[in-house]
């Protein structure tokens, strides 16, 4: 008898016919090198692997029928609620090797762009405030996951993809194998997905210490907890409810301003008042994350980072007074402020330089860069001057990130190689 | 160690009318092995979650040993979701792999040690102790990561279609593997399965849910032998029970030309339900194959025989001789019926053979409600 020949299924919204020239009768594994990105991955039971497609990068997971399917269906779900996660591009069944034997299921989604595993983030050289901003990033996608009812069941850093949002990080969900969405959440989901966080976190950096990757000074336990500190600060800001003196009525725009710092819009906002109408309670029903970018968004069309956002718009503040235009309309202003200043610096990146860093994230370094050189030299220093120098000193020493990934100097302690983490595939 | 205790334990989804657990009653005993199983959205996982404090319970309540854990956080209710998320970390060695989490929690290191090298022995991990993850089997990695749950020594594991992930044949290692494991620690566990093979041969009791109701619990045997419900009747066994309702008249259920005598007693329990009819059920191996001619024989005209080399089964539709062939069905689908027959002398495709149910053998039901006699 002949071999059982491949018949390949794909679902996906949008299938790039190059994709059928992958070499899916061959286990992934066992992929040609010429096939494949060679990026860092962080701990996972299944292969999987980067390869290169039209051009992008996809990740291929090689998991079982049902479960790819599921979580195909779930990220999908994810995007369309707008949580920052990978973007599914589909399922592949029907494989079978040469022999007529079936080969396993794979789920492929987008590769992340400038992301980073935080395996290569936290390393030996580790600066103390990085571990803490990664922590910060983490805590609020869980925070942005449970609003929006996803219950996550394998929270880790593993699972998470970071991405530098200017001073900070922002964190991007990878595998949502267990999630599961809910109209609402449980006290005892959360608390769950919290301490399931906890114990991985703290296991995944023991796990760096145990391959001396990491110093083994750094408090495993106390940056593991310091995460469930920062969810519940910020779920306990998010949800809960303030009750005042009916004398107190600013708290209502305080309380929105809070949760605009820290980067929410109140979608909805529950306002009662007690039957003598003495004391006010307020609780905000419906946020949505992302009100510096969106703001931003609609200023300029930029579609960057919230922190990234909050920079540029300091800077078109900055430019708005410099200019004085304050009593004109914000939308002539900001794109004024796009053409003139924004687009010019960015341009003066070189071509070959551009896969460094994110647009947005060098216009944040040739901020930093400029005010560094202002203070030195004792004068303000005019952008382009800065950004010639930025370009000429700063950015040629950057790693890759586009889809290389390295550690950024100012993550290190010193700059020294950067140490290699081996990506060993446990199952 | 403790037993785990549902007391009327209810919950209803936001947005849902119905129950998708409804008023559960069910007492687990220490040490005991249960597995939950029924078809899919019959409310498994749900009760499953209740017992993690995953999901709130809107009525009842839910007991671990005389505590009342209702209100309690999963993390502190002293369970360990077994198989939940288990990647194990390369640079640390299998002992670390598997204490870490008694760590964070501050246990002394030579508890720690103590625990581990213990759950190691049951585990047959002694000798991998100090190796990295690297060089273990699957198999062995996966028993790491039980180990890890084993180590926390809590009053409750709880497992929710652990092997759906798994292929067949590591499936039936891997069941046999958790079942004399759980044999072995004591520990009481409860288990979601929609596979009833996989209830029959690990559970020391199952309890069936449909529609978020229990319908019965008992040991693999109870549940074989005596099914409470047709339900249950056709659920549990595979291939699945004959099952067909039939007038009774005389003291006898007419199968078409056939006839099954009904005892008088039965016959006294019917309802009005019943509209003096009968539910009876048969299973594949409860049936003989009788020669040709034989009065009161079942014709069934051979559709498919399956050899499993011990067993063969026959897969047969009721002929129009049999009058009432549209009110038997079997897993194998309406007007069906499946045989066990000697897999030495199987029927050709497309024979007739008369079959009769073995006395004593046919299991009785009310025709109205579905109840056992
Ligand atoms: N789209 C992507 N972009 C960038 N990196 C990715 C992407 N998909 C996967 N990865 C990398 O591959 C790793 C493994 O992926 P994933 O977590 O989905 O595998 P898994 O086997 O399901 O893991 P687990 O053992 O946690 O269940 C991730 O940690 C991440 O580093
Ligand atoms: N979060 C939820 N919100 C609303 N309804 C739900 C939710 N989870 C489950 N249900 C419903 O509750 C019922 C029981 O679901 P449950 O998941 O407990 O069933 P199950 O027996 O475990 O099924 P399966 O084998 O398919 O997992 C189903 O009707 C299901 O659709
Ligand atoms: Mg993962
Ligand atoms: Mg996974």
């Amino acid at each position: 008898m002949s071999p059982t020949p491949q018949r390949l299924q794909i679902t996906a919204a949008n299938p790039d016919p190059a994709l059928l020239d992958l070499p899916w009768d061959v286990p992934l594994e066992q992929w040609p090198a010429e096939t494949l990105a060679a990026l860092p991955r962080g701990i996972s039971r299944h292969i999987v692997r980067f390869a290169r497609l039209s051009g992008r990068v996809i990740a291929i997971k090689e998991i079982g029928e049902t479960v790819a399917y599921r979580e195909y269906e779930l990220l999908r779900q994810l995007g369309r609620l707008d949580v920052p996660s990978v973007e599914p591009v589909g399922v592949i069944t029907g494989r079978r090797d040469p022999d007529g034997e079936p080969l396993e299921a794979v789920l492929i989604t987008q590769h992340l762009q400038f992301s980073l595993p935080y395996r290569s983030l936290f390393s030996q050289s580790l600066r103390p405030d990085t571990a803490t901003r990664l922590i910060d990033a983490l805590a609020v996608l869980l925070v942005r996951l449970h609003l929006v009812g996803f219950y996550w069941g394998d929270v880790s850093l593993s699972n998470t993809l970071f991405r530098r949002d200017a001073e900070t990080f922002a964190a991007y969900l990878v595998d949502a194998e267990t999630g599961d969405l809910h109209d609402r959440l449980s006290d005892g989901q959360r608390a769950y997905d919290l301490d399931v966080a906890r114990v991985n976190i703290i296991g995944e950096l023991m796990d760096l210490q145990a391959g001396e990757f990491l110093d083994d000074e750094v408090d495993a336990v106390a940056i593991g907890d310091a995460l469930a500190e920062r969810y519940t600060d910020l779920w306990r800001a998010l949800t809960e409810v303030e009750s005042f003196g009916y004398g107190e009525r600013w708290r209502v725009q305080a309380r929105i301003d809070r949760l605009n710092d820290l980067g929410f819009d109140v979608g909805e906002l529950d306002i009662m008042t007690d039957v003598d109408g003495t004391t006010v309670r307020i609780q905000p029903k419906v946020v949505d994350a992302g009100h510096h970018s969106r703001r931003l968004m609609r200023l300029t069309g930029l579609d960057v980072g919230e922190n990234q956002a909050r920079r540029l718009l300091n800077d078109l503040d900055e430019y708005r007074a410099a200019t004085d235009r304050q009593a004109e309309d914000e939308a002539f202003v900001a794109h004024d402020w796009l053409t003139e200043v924004f687009e010019p610096a960015v341009r003066r990146v070189p071509k070959e330089l551009r896969k460094k860093l994110e647009p947005a994230q060098i216009y944040h370094e040739l901020l930093d860069h400029r005010w560094y050189l202002s203070q030195q030299q004792r004068r303000d220093v005019p952008m382009k001057e800065a950004a010639k120098s930025y370009v000429k000193n700063i950015l040629p020493g950057r790693p890759d990130e586009q889809s290389i990934l390295g550690v950024q100097a100012s993550d290190l302690r010193e700059t020294d190689v950067i140490p290699r983490v081996d990506d060993e595939i446990i199952g | 160690m403790a037993t785990v205790t549902f007391d009327h334990a209810t919950r209803v989804y936001p947005g849902t009318e119905r129950p998708a657990v409804d008023a559960l009653n069910l007492h687990i005993e220490d040490g005991e092995f249960l597995v939950l199983v029924g078809p899919s959205g019959c409310g498994k996982s749900t009760s499953l979650r209740m017992l993690a404090g995953l999901e709130d319970v809107n009525a009842g309540r839910i007991l671990i040993g005389d505590r009342d854990v209702t209100d309690v956080q999963p993390k502190d209710r002293d369970i360990a979701m077994v198989f939940q998320n288990y990647a194990l970390y390369p640079h640390m060695t299998v002992a670390d792999n598997m204490g870490f989490a008694l760590k964070i929690a501050g246990t002394p290191k030579a508890d720690i040690r103590k625990r581990v090298e213990e759950a190691a022995q049951i585990l047959d991990l002694t000798q991998y102790l100090d190796r990295k993850p690297k060089a273990l089997s699957g198999g062995q990695r996966q028993r790491v990561a039980m180990g890890r749950a084993i180590v926390r020594q809590p009053q409750v594991f709880l497992m929710d279609e652990p092997l759906s992930n798994l292929d067949a044949k590591l499936r039936v290692q891997t069941r046999t593997q958790i079942a004399s494991l759980q044999r072995r620690l004591g520990v009481t566990t409860v288990y979601v399965t929609h596979d009833q093979t996989e209830a029959l041969t690990m559970g020391d009791r199952i309890a069936v849910l449909k529609d978020g109701l229990l319908q019965q619990v008992g040991t693999p045997r109870e549940m074989y032998d005596a099914p409470q419900n047709v339900f249950v009747a056709g659920f549990i066994g595979s291939p699945a029970m004959n099952i067909g309702t039939f007038p009774v008249l005389d003291g006898h259920a007419s199968l078409g030309r056939a006839r099954v005598a009904v005892d008088r007693a039965v016959i006294g329990q019917f309802t009005e339900d019943d509209k003096n009819h009968i539910t009876i059920g048969f299973r594949p191996e409860a049936l003989d194959v009788v020669p040709g001619g034989t009065p009161d024989a079942i014709p069934v005209v051979v559709n498919i025989v399956e050899e499993l080399g011990s067993d063969a089964f026959v897969y047969g539709s009721l002929t129009n001789e049999f009058g009432a062939a549209s009110a038997v069905h079997s897993g194998a689908g309406d007007a069906q019926v499946i045989v066990r027959v000697d897999p030495r002398q199987v029927p050709a495709k497309g024979e007739t053979i008369g079959v009769r149910i073995r006395p004593g053998e046919q299991h009785l039901f009310h025709a109205g409600s579905g109840e056992r006699f």
